[in-house]
Formats: C-alpha cells, sequence, structure tokens
C-alpha cells in the first residue's frame, strides 16, 4: 500500500514522515516522530490527553488525520519546556501536586497554554470550561485548576 | 464503545485520502472514489465513527483546503457561511455574535475547546444527528444549504435537508458548499438554548431555538421556533411561532408558546430522559428561548 509523504513543522522544526493516509496524527506522533509525550486517552475526542496544537488552535490528535498536517505547524508538549528548564505552567503543576499518574498532564500543559496565550488573566470558571475536554482520573480537577491560575498570575509577572 | 480492535483499526489505517483544491476537485474526486468515498470537515464525528467500526471510508476527501468552504463572509445581503470553517472561527467573529447571537451560541456550545477547534456547522448538519445543536438555529434563520454535484449546484432549505436519523437530501457523490442566511431585519433576532445533564460536553437532551422581529411598540411581527433532540430530526413548530407573533411577549403568550411544544414534541424515552420529561423541557426551554430573542430584539429597534 502506497505511503503517503508529509512534510510538516513540529515544534518550530521542519519534520518529514511517511504514513498511512488513515493514520491518526496522535500514532504518528507517537509512533513515526518518537514524540511519545502526547497520549492516548481515549481515541475518541472525549479526554484531551492528546491535545497539540494544530495551525495556532488547540485540537485532539486523535481526531486528525496524519495528511491533514501538510504544510501545517504543530507544537506538541515537547515543545513546551526550554531544553532542561520547566515552563513556568510544568513547574507549578509540580508545586500544586497537580498530577498524579501523569498520564492527562501533557493534555493539560498544552491546553493551559493555549488557555493563557489567549487570556492571559482568566477566571476560575472560563478556565474550567476551557479545560472541560481534558479529563482526569487521579487528582479530582481542584489542584490542577489552582495550578493553572497560579501559573496564570506568574506568567502576568503577579506571583 | 470497543477501544482497541485490531481489524477495525487496520481497516482505518488502509484507507485513501486527497484533499482537492476546488469544487470541481473535489467533485471528480468524489466520483472517483464511488460509494466508499467519504467527505471529510473536521473529523469529530466521522473519524469516532471510523475508529469504533460505525463506518469505514475508503477514501477520505478533505474539504479543508477549498477556499470557498472555508470563507465566512458577512454582508449587507447576509451570511455565507463555508462549510467547513471550524467552530471556534465562527463564535470568535464579533459580527457573527452581534448579527446571528443564537446560531452563534450554538456553535459555541458543541463539545470542547478540542472539538471546536475542528468542528464545523457542515459536519453538524451534514452528520445527522437529531440532536445537532446547530440546526434549530439554521431552521429559524430560514437557511439555505448550497450543495455540489456533479449534476451542478443546488438549493436546498435547511428544513429540508435532513431527512432522518443519519440521513440527508445529499446524493452520492454530493457535498454542501455552504451555508447561506438572509441578513436580519430591524428588530430581529434569535436565541439558542439547550438542556444537558452537565454543564459542558455533552448531547442536548432537548434544544431550542427561536428567532422574533419585533416593531418598534414591542409587537411581535414574526417568529420562527425549532426544536432539537424531540423527534428523529429537528423540528419547526408553527404552533409556537403562531402563538408568538401579534403577541408582546406577554407571559399569557410565552405560554401558549410552551404547550405548543410540548405538543410538537415526540421524544423518545432514553438514559437522558423520559419522553415525558423532554416534552416539558421542551416547553420551558422553548420559553426561556423567546424571552431572550425578545430582549435582544428590543435592543434592536
Ligand atoms: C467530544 C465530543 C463532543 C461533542 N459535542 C457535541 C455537542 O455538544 N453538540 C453537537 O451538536 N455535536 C457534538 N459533537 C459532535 C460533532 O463534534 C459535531 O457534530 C460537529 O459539528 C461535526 O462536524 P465535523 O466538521 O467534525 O464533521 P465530520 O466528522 O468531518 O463529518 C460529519 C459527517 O458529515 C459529513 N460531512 C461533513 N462535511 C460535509 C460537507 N460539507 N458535505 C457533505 N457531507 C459532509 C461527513 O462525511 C460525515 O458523515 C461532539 C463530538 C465529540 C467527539
Ligand atoms: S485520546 Fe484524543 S481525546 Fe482522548
Ligand atoms: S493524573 Fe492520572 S489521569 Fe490525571
Amino acid at each position: 500500500m502506497a505511503k503517503t509523504h508529509v512534510i510538516t513543522e513540529v515544534n518550530g522544526e521542519e519534520a518529514e514522515f511517511l504514513c498511512e493516509p488513515g493514520q491518526t496524527l496522535l500514532e504518528t506522533l507517537r509512533d513515526e516522530l518518537n514524540l511519545t509525550g502526547t497520549k492516548e486517552g481515549c481515541g475518541t475526542g472525549d479526554c484531551g490527553a492528546c491535545s497539540v496544537m494544530l495551525d495556532g488552535r488547540l485540537v485532539c490528535s486523535c481526531l486528525v488525520l496524519s495528511p491533514e498536517v501538510d504544510g501545517r505547524k504543530l507544537e506538541t508538549i515537547e515543545g513546551v519546556a526550554d531544553g532542561e528548564k520547566l515552563h513556568p505552567i510544568q513547574q507549578k503543576f509540580l508545586e500544586h501536586a497537580a498530577l498524579q499518574c501523569g498520564v492527562c498532564t501533557p493534555g493539560f500543559v498544552v491546553a493551559t497554554k493555549a488557555l493563557l496565550e489567549k487570556n492571559p488573566d482568566p477566571t476560575e470558571e472560563e478556565t474550567r470550561y476551557w479545560l472541560a475536554g481534558n479529563l482526569c482520573r487521579c487528582t479530582g480537577y481542584d489542584k490542577i485548576i489552582r495550578a493553572v491560575l497560579d501559573a496564570a498570575a506568574e506568567l502576568r509577572g503577579e506571583a | 464503545m470497543p477501544l482497541e480492535n485490531e481489524g477495525e483499526d487496520w481497516r482505518m489505517l488502509d484507507a485513501q485520502y486527497i484533499s482537492p483544491r476546488s469544487v470541481a476537485e473535489a467533485v471528480e474526486a468524489l466520483k472517483g472514489g464511488g460509494k466508499d468515498a467519504m467527505v471529510l470537515a473536521g473529523g469529530t464525528d466521522l473519524l469516532v465513527q471510523a475508529r469504533t467500526g460505525l463506518r469505514d471510508p475508503r477514501l477520505y476527501v478533505d474539504l479543508k483546503r477549498i477556499p470557498d468552504l472555508m470563507a465566512l463572509d458577512i454582508s449587507s445581503k447576509g451570511l455565507h457561511l463555508g462549510a467547513s470553517v471550524p467552530a471556534a472561527q465562527i463564535f470568535e467573529n464579533e459580527d457573527m455574535k452581534a448579527l446571528y447571537p443564537g446560531l452563534t451560541e450554538a456553535v459555541d456550545l458543541i463539545g470542547s475547546t478540542q472539538i471546536q477547534g475542528r468542528a464545523t456547522v457542515g459536519g453538524n448538519l451534514c452528520n445527522g444527528s437529531p440532536a445537532a445543536d446547530t440546526v434549530p438555529s439554521l431552521l429559524v434563520l430560514e437557511a439555505i444549504c448550497v450543495i455540489a454535484g456533479s449534476e451542478g449546484e443546488r438549493r436546498v432549505p435547511a428544513s429540508e435537508f435532513t431527512t432522518g436519523p443519519g440521513e440527508t437530501v445529499l446524493r452520492p457523490g454530493e457535498f454542501l458548499v455552504r451555508i447561506e442566511i438572509p441578513a436580519p431585519s430591524k428588530g430581529a433576532a434569535d436565541a439558542y438554548l439547550r438542556f444537558i445533564p452537565r454543564t459542558e460536553m455533552d448531547i442536548a437532551v432537548v434544544g431550542a431555538a427561536v428567532s422574533l422581529t419585533l416593531d418598534s411598540s414591542g409587537c411581535c411581527e414574526a417568529a420562527s421556533v425549532a426544536l432539537g433532540a424531540v423527534a428523529p430530526t429537528a423540528i419547526l413548530v408553527e404552533g409556537a411561532a403562531s402563538a408568538l407573533i401579534g403577541s408582546t411577549l406577554d407571559e399569557a403568550a410565552l405560554e401558549r408558546a410552551g404547550s405548543a411544544a410540548y405538543e410538537a414534541a415526540q421524544p423518545i424515552d432514553d438514559k437522558r430522559g423520559t419522553a415525558e420529561y423532554r416534552r416539558r423541557v421542551a416547553s420551558v426551554l422553548t420559553q426561556r428561548s423567546a424571552r431572550m430573542a425578545a430582549e435582544r430584539a428590543r435592543g434592536r429597534n
């Protein structure tokens, strides 16, 4: 079967891969590009563990076909930290113990980054609505929300 | 839902993908692909269905690189909404919020932030779910669906587009290009409310859209009411509209409209609610939606 050749940009660098046309972006990120930070929770758009940015919009990579990203820009969890230095959102997740098993965390961090770039000073309600598509079976959400609001304050230079 | 089924996953991998750059190219691609070709918009219904084995497209025809389908134009003539414009782009548009607040709210209700980055109104309509959130609003706004196919273009009112659960007037090889909605007249406004057990991320138990026009004295000159999730397709409720027309949206008129919605609803019993419960919710939401639309219309006179 003919594989499709795709050229895209991932975290600011050009990436090239061959994929099956019906392969999801999530599978390609993990299996072809070895970017295993992006997780699979459900594969059906319900959990947000697979969240990535596609041309500046937050999407579920489990509901994107790989050939769709030809010529587009992708940002994944691997692009969030600056080398060894954690992004303030990641740092606040650690400080607030906003993760237990960690499977949901990459999705939450990517979704939070998208929120704070659009709205640097979200209310708790706005934050909870924005993150409603990210499920966590461990933390009970409250610590996540505290971490996000604290990260927002730090990024605004208030903390 | 089967999460991992190697057989099905393999079938999904073993499909073809094409992204035409024009309506004409898409028509050709669909013709060549035959009955196993499927149009892909945001994929938030289709890829879930492929993944869970409900559908088995052999060829995905991605419509998102066709400029006509990605255009959102508002002019004095009204709205031309390309079938593949993502939800987020629609509700971030200030003119959409100002001119079609009800439709914009309906679009904003679809799924999570992630889903809204991809989901389209075209997909919401073409998927044919009786509970699709944007469809009642399309009905009350008298939307026209512009369809392309090998026989050329045809236009179908949104009220005739969906013919049953998962079924539409689209013939093999045809697809939706755009939705056209007339400019709101002076004193007109719309609203949409849905009821779900959670506050986010759920399927409507009932949805109610109302569009109405008030004259300068506050009397209702024109009205349209539609319900979602209470019948095999979204339905227009003429009895509710006529209860509002000629009134000042007083309590008695609203109650008559609510009763008409109660009577028109033909819901089923399921885990989201019993039929009787849904009928009552239909009545309440119709009244609330009418009040919201009236409030907005008053601001426009
Ligand atoms: C987690 C989650 C939450 C959701 N929440 C909601 C909700 O709250 N309310 C709601 O109404 N829906 C909801 N949905 C369903 C779905 O997101 C919507 O119906 C969405 O609008 C579908 O649009 P799409 O562009 O993704 O369609 P796709 O999945 O791309 O397509 C859907 C169907 O329409 C066909 N199609 C698409 N575009 C065209 C076209 N232009 N011409 C002809 N056929 C076409 C496709 O072939 C397919 O059969 C949810 C889905 C998920 C996964
Ligand atoms: S894996 Fe994509 S939303 Fe759950
Ligand atoms: S930390 Fe385990 S799912 Fe969120």
